[in-house]
């Protein structure tokens, strides 16, 4: 029996059946009906070599050299890796380490860029029309202007191209949902450029090869809704479909259920289902490399949060200084609670505002400590509300409770890898217990023991190598000791017999 | 009240004896179970132990001469698949503290005398003789075997260095948890 | 370059604001109405029990805070203590002595609740450990039930002479004892009365279920319980899951056996408002601590609870049995949620997938 499509049904039965997920305040407004505003050029860019998930990118310019804006400056190192370009004009100034926008703050190579002043851009000649292009010289297109997923996965767009062609895709699904509160950079995009939008998915919708699109934008956004649904008006193909807003339905494999009814296989991926989801940013991405022949180098970011003070959407360049978003935002009314990259809900706290803007930073909230809502840790009272809340139907509080006595691999069997990390947990328990917390630390800690095992067995390997090596080797000593032997001995021997047999006719030798 | 005390005396006497023949009967020979440690062992005998080689530490193990924390090379991971073997729960807060080290050769010093990469057990040192040798992280365990070798002391070892990779979230406090 | 503070704080950084106190509160506002209508019908020795109960309830809390060396303050307002002093209470005979409250207070707060490890540790509603543990240790003052005697009305005792009632009392004047449904068609039962007879005898042909007879205050009060039980529902502080299915798992084997034998069996009505199963249904087994996780085990537990509560009263020789039904279901908890664990998205057989 299928299940509904829940998306197809009225909204108040829409209510009834989406049983999982929280509420939060959206607080989207007013910083979302804001016009956005380019951010000036900061002093430098920080380009680091890896913003994607993947291998990182190598480079290929020198310090001193002069680039153009949209220039390659580091190239794809693997099959899943995408290549990186210069955000603007200028020279490359340093290739070196800088903090990562991650919680760490550990350093990451970066390509250091001096801007000019004069945004040129890199003249290139964009195809005249795409869709008589083959989707592989579309996939090309977009692996080398360096498109990745930017709903925050950053997952090479390309390659997942590739993946829609070689498994049968029958629907592209557009990620609008954006339910993260705070974010506006994707209400923005689909208001201000919905055609391009638009235009983008068809693109995409040829790359790999789908029949249809299903654009599930969140109802808490109805001029995004009416602006795509005008744009997408003259394609039948392209369904603009309004969503509950409701947390996380953002995440691919909700949106996927909502929209089609269908469940991603928890060891396969949403191509298996015939359906591949991209963010609506990528797709627009998409549009910008394939008809401008722009690669992606700049990106909407909200800017926002209750220590800003002029809370925007900003149109920055990929490598500017959190920092400077913040600055141009008014800096801070107050020290913040917590610097956050993403939205609040999954986002990942900033060690230091130094750190730059990638290509999958959605925004970027200076959160006050009201906003955080930190209270102390109580003890689990097993009220449910996090089994309620999970939108993949686990039971946060009993992973929680094994992996607080150290046993991850109880929490493992508990599903603790079909966690989305979406926070939903955390966010609705009254004692406050930092089941998300918990479930990092244990993802981390058990894809750690794996790679310590597999680097055990590797070393046994190369013991047991080492081990029949030296064997090998002694022996062949020992061969070698015994042939020499054997060569001197049977040397002497014939030397013996040579001078035996040689008593006699040497003479003759001799004499003759 | 005579009557229950003997009962119970009885009773108690019995059980007993009876867990004491079973402890007998059922005694596992040590030498399936030192294999079976042994196999899990990394195996380098690298002697970081104090024990004869990884057999000797699993021998030590089986007798119960050794806690499951003797193996610095096989960290936590192996100590926990150590102490669920053995059947017994072991204290493993202290090792997280143990940090993976791992060799480094400082180049301007090395003579590439080879004597390191002769005693490395697990071929983790590479180079030639006259040339500056260099360590495969992923190969190398942290024995130190080489820095005792080096006549230069051009090796060296240094925690693990911290990436982006392999950072992962700290454990919540548990502190801040009252039960 | 300043390092921030917050660089170790994992997502997410927002919190719906629910806490612990928070839902407590609730409850008890929940409660509200059901215990001021009970301290109208028995009066001033209700009150004094109730505040002694609860009284006991913090103290030990704060005690065994102490020992434990668990949690500070924040911990003893949570309102955990109060609650399970205040549920208790009202399972107890109003006119009970002191000595009932501080030592039911004993073991619920010390037995039940902290030698298992404290707030959200204890396998057993600590409310119902307390009253078993009366009820078997002390039979007689756990069944001696008072005829409502409403505040301000004559022969209701004044303030002072409720607290002599309650610190000295030398139990209930035979004049005004009187004995609970459930209680007396119980004792009838022995006697070998049918049941219509004995309800007749009880009641003449007065209505059931709005308080104006003998009992604790927790199941006089049914319809303001409900009420409660209902507020409780639309705060989604509690699912549906558990009071429909102990309603249901009491109710339908009542109905059954009433409609084949009425002589021997009272009729689910009087099942549903007597005795503490609407108490029983809407804040005992609901109670977060010692209930399932997942909502199919929620109807499972609910269903036993009810079903053992009827078998409890039809059969055994107690006249009420949600107190013991609903720790033999505790004690059931962890199997049932071993073995209701919801299907996780993308496992099984996902409906839709190919």
């Amino acid at each position: 029996m299928a299940k509904p499509v829940i998306a197809a049904l009225p909204p108040w039965l829409q209510r009834t059946l989406i049983r999982w997920g929280v509420h939060p305040d959206d607080r989207k407004r007013p910083v979302a009906d804001l016009p956005v505003e380019r951010m000036p050029l900061p002093p430098l860019l920080f380009l680091p070599l890896q913003q994607h998930v993947g291998a990182p990118a190598r480079p290929v310019v020198q310090i001193g050299d002069r680039v153009a804006k949209g220039q390659l400056v580091a190239e794809a190192s693997a099959n899943i890796s995408a290549p990186v370009h210069a955000s603007t004009s200028g020279v490359i100034q340093d290739i070196t380490t800088y903090p990562a926008p991650h919680p760490s703050g550990l350093e990451q190579p970066v390509i250091v860029l001096a801007p000019d002043g004069e945004d040129r851009w890199l003249n290139t000649s964009p195809p005249a029309d795409p869709f008589a292009l083959e989707p592989a010289a579309i996939a090309k297109i977009v692996a080398e202007a360096g498109v990745v997923g930017l709903g925050g996965a950053t997952f090479p767009s390309a390659v997942k191209f590739a993946l829609g062609l070689r498994v049968k895709v029958t629907t592209l699904i557009v990620n609008g949902g954006e339910c993260e509160p705070y974010l506006s950079c994707d209400d923005r995009l689909m208001r201000d450029h919905a055609d391009e939008v638009i235009d983008g998915i068809r693109i995409v919708m040829h790359a790999i090869g789908a029949r249809q699109a299903k654009v599930g934008i969140e109802n808490n956004k109805p001029e995004a809704i009416a602006a795509m649904q005008a744009a997408a008006a003259p394609y039948p193909a392209v369904e603009v479909i309004p969503v509950p807003a409701h947390y996380p339905m953002g995440s691919d494999k909700q949106l996927i259920q909502v929209l089609t009814g269908k469940e991603v296989p928890f060891d396969g991926r949403a191509a298996d289902v015939g359906v591949l989801v991209h963010n609506v940013g990528t797709c627009r991405a998409v549009q910008q490399a394939v008809r401008k022949g722009h690669p992606l180098v700049e990106r909407l970011v909200t800017v926002s949060g209750g220590a800003v003070p002029a809370p925007r959407n900003l149109l920055v360049p990929i490598g500017a200084p959190v920092q400077a978003l913040f600055d141009h935002c008014g800096g801070f009314v107050s020290p913040p609670a917590r610097v956050v990259m993403g939205g609040p809900m999954m986002g990942n706290p900033l060690a230091t505002c130094a750190s730059p803007v990638i290509k999958g930073t959605s925004g970027v909230l200076a959160l006050t400590p009201a906003e955080v809502g930190d209270s102390g840790v109580n003890a689990c009272i097993r009220c449910a509300s996090c089994v309620a809340a999970c939108p993949m139907n686990l039971m946060p509080l009993e992973m929680a409770a094994h992996i607080r006595v150290d046993d991850l691999d109880g929490a493992f069997q508990l599903g603790l890898n079909d966690c989305i990390g979406c926070g939903c947990c955390s966010y609705v328990c009254p004692s406050s217990v930092p089941l998300s917390h918990y479930f990092s630390y244990a993802k981390g800690a058990l894809s750690n023991n794996e790679r310590a095992t597999l680097k055990s067995e590797s070393i046994k390997k190369l013991t047991t190598a080492r081990t029949e090596r030296l064997e090998r080797e002694a022996q062949e000593k020992a061969e070698a000791a015994a042939r020499r032997k054997a060569e001197r001995e049977a040397a002497k021997a014939k030397a013996a017999a040579a001078a035996a047999q040689a008593s006699k006719p040497a003479t003759e030798e001799v004499s003759s | 009240m005579l009557a229950a005390v003997a009962s119970l005396s009885v009773l108690g006497a019995s059980l007993g004896l009876g867990l004491g023949i079973a402890a007998r009967r059922f005694h596992v020979e040590a030498d399936a179970v030192v294999a079976e440690l042994e196999a899990m062992m990394p195996g380098s005998q690298c002697g970081q132990c104090g024990f004869p080689g990884c057999a000797g530490a699993a021998q030590a193990l089986a007798d119960g001469k050794a806690p499951v924390t003797v193996c610095p090379p096989g960290g936590k991971t192996l100590a926990q698949a150590l102490a669920d073997k053995l059947g017994i729960s072991a204290d493993l807060s202290g090792m997280g503290e143990v940090v993976p080290m791992v060799a480094g050769v400082r180049e301007e010093i090395c003579i590439g005398c080879t004597k390191c990469f002769k005693a490395c057990p697990t071929d983790a040192i590479h180079g030639a003789v006259k040339q500056i040798h260099g360590v495969l992280k992923e190969a190398c365990t942290g024995c130190a075997k080489c820095v005792d070798v080096c006549p230069t002391e051009a090796l060296s070892l240094s925690p693990v260095p911290l990436t982006l990779q392999s950072w992962a979230w700290h454990r919540p406090q548990p502190a801040t948890l009252n039960a | 370059m300043s390092t921030l503070p917050s660089s170790a704080a994992h997502a997410p950084h927002a919190h719906s604001g629910t806490t612990v106190s928070r839902v407590m509160g609730t409850v008890m506002l929940a409660l509200l109405p059901a215990t001021l209508y009970g301290f109208y019908l028995y009066g001033w020795p209700s009150i004094w029990l109730w505040l002694i109960t609860v009284g006991a309830c913090l103290i030990m809390e704060v005690a065994c805070l102490r020992l434990t060396g668990r949690g500070g303050p924040a911990t003893l307002w949570d309102g955990s203590a109060l609650l399970a002093g205040w549920l208790l209470a009202m399972t107890l005979p109003p006119w009970a002595p002191w000595w009932i409250g501080v030592i039911g207070a004993f073991a619920t707060i010390v037995v039940a609740k902290h030698a298992y490890g404290g707030l959200g540790q204890n396998p057993f509603n600590p409310a119902m450990v307390g009253r078993v543990a009366l009820l078997i240790s002390f039979p007689l003052p756990l069944t001696t039930w008072v005829r409502p005697v409403p505040l301000f009305a004559a022969g209701s005792p004044g303030p002072a002479e409720g607290l002599h009632i309650t610190l000295f009392g030398s139990g209930v004047p035979d004049a005004l004892t009187s004995a609970t449904l459930l209680g007396h068609v119980k004792t009838e039962a022995t006697r070998g009365m049918d049941v219509p007879h004995a309800l007749a005898e009880l009641l003449g042909s007065a209505p059931y279920g709005f308080g104006w007879h003998s009992g604790s205050m927790g199941e006089t009060a049914t319809l303001l319980i409900l009420a409660g039980g209902l507020f409780l529902l639309a705060k989604r502080l509690i699912t549906w899951h558990i009071p429909v299915a102990v309603l249901a798992g009491c109710a339908i084997p009542a109905a059954i056996a009433h409609a084949l034998q009425p002589e021997a069996y009272l009729s689910a009505g009087h099942h549903l408002a007597a005795g503490a199963l609407m108490q029983g249904a809407f804040f005992i087994a609901t109670d977060m601590v010692t209930s399932p996780a997942s909502t199919s085990g929620r109807l499972i537990f609910g269903f036993g609870v009810g079903l053992l509560t009827w078998v409890i009263r039809s059969f055994a020789g107690f006249p009420e049995g949600l107190a013991f039904a609903v720790l033999l279901m505790n004690a059931c908890v962890p199997l049932i949620d071993r073995f209701t664990r919801p299907r996780i998205y993308g496992h099984g057989k996902p409906a839709g997938a190919r």
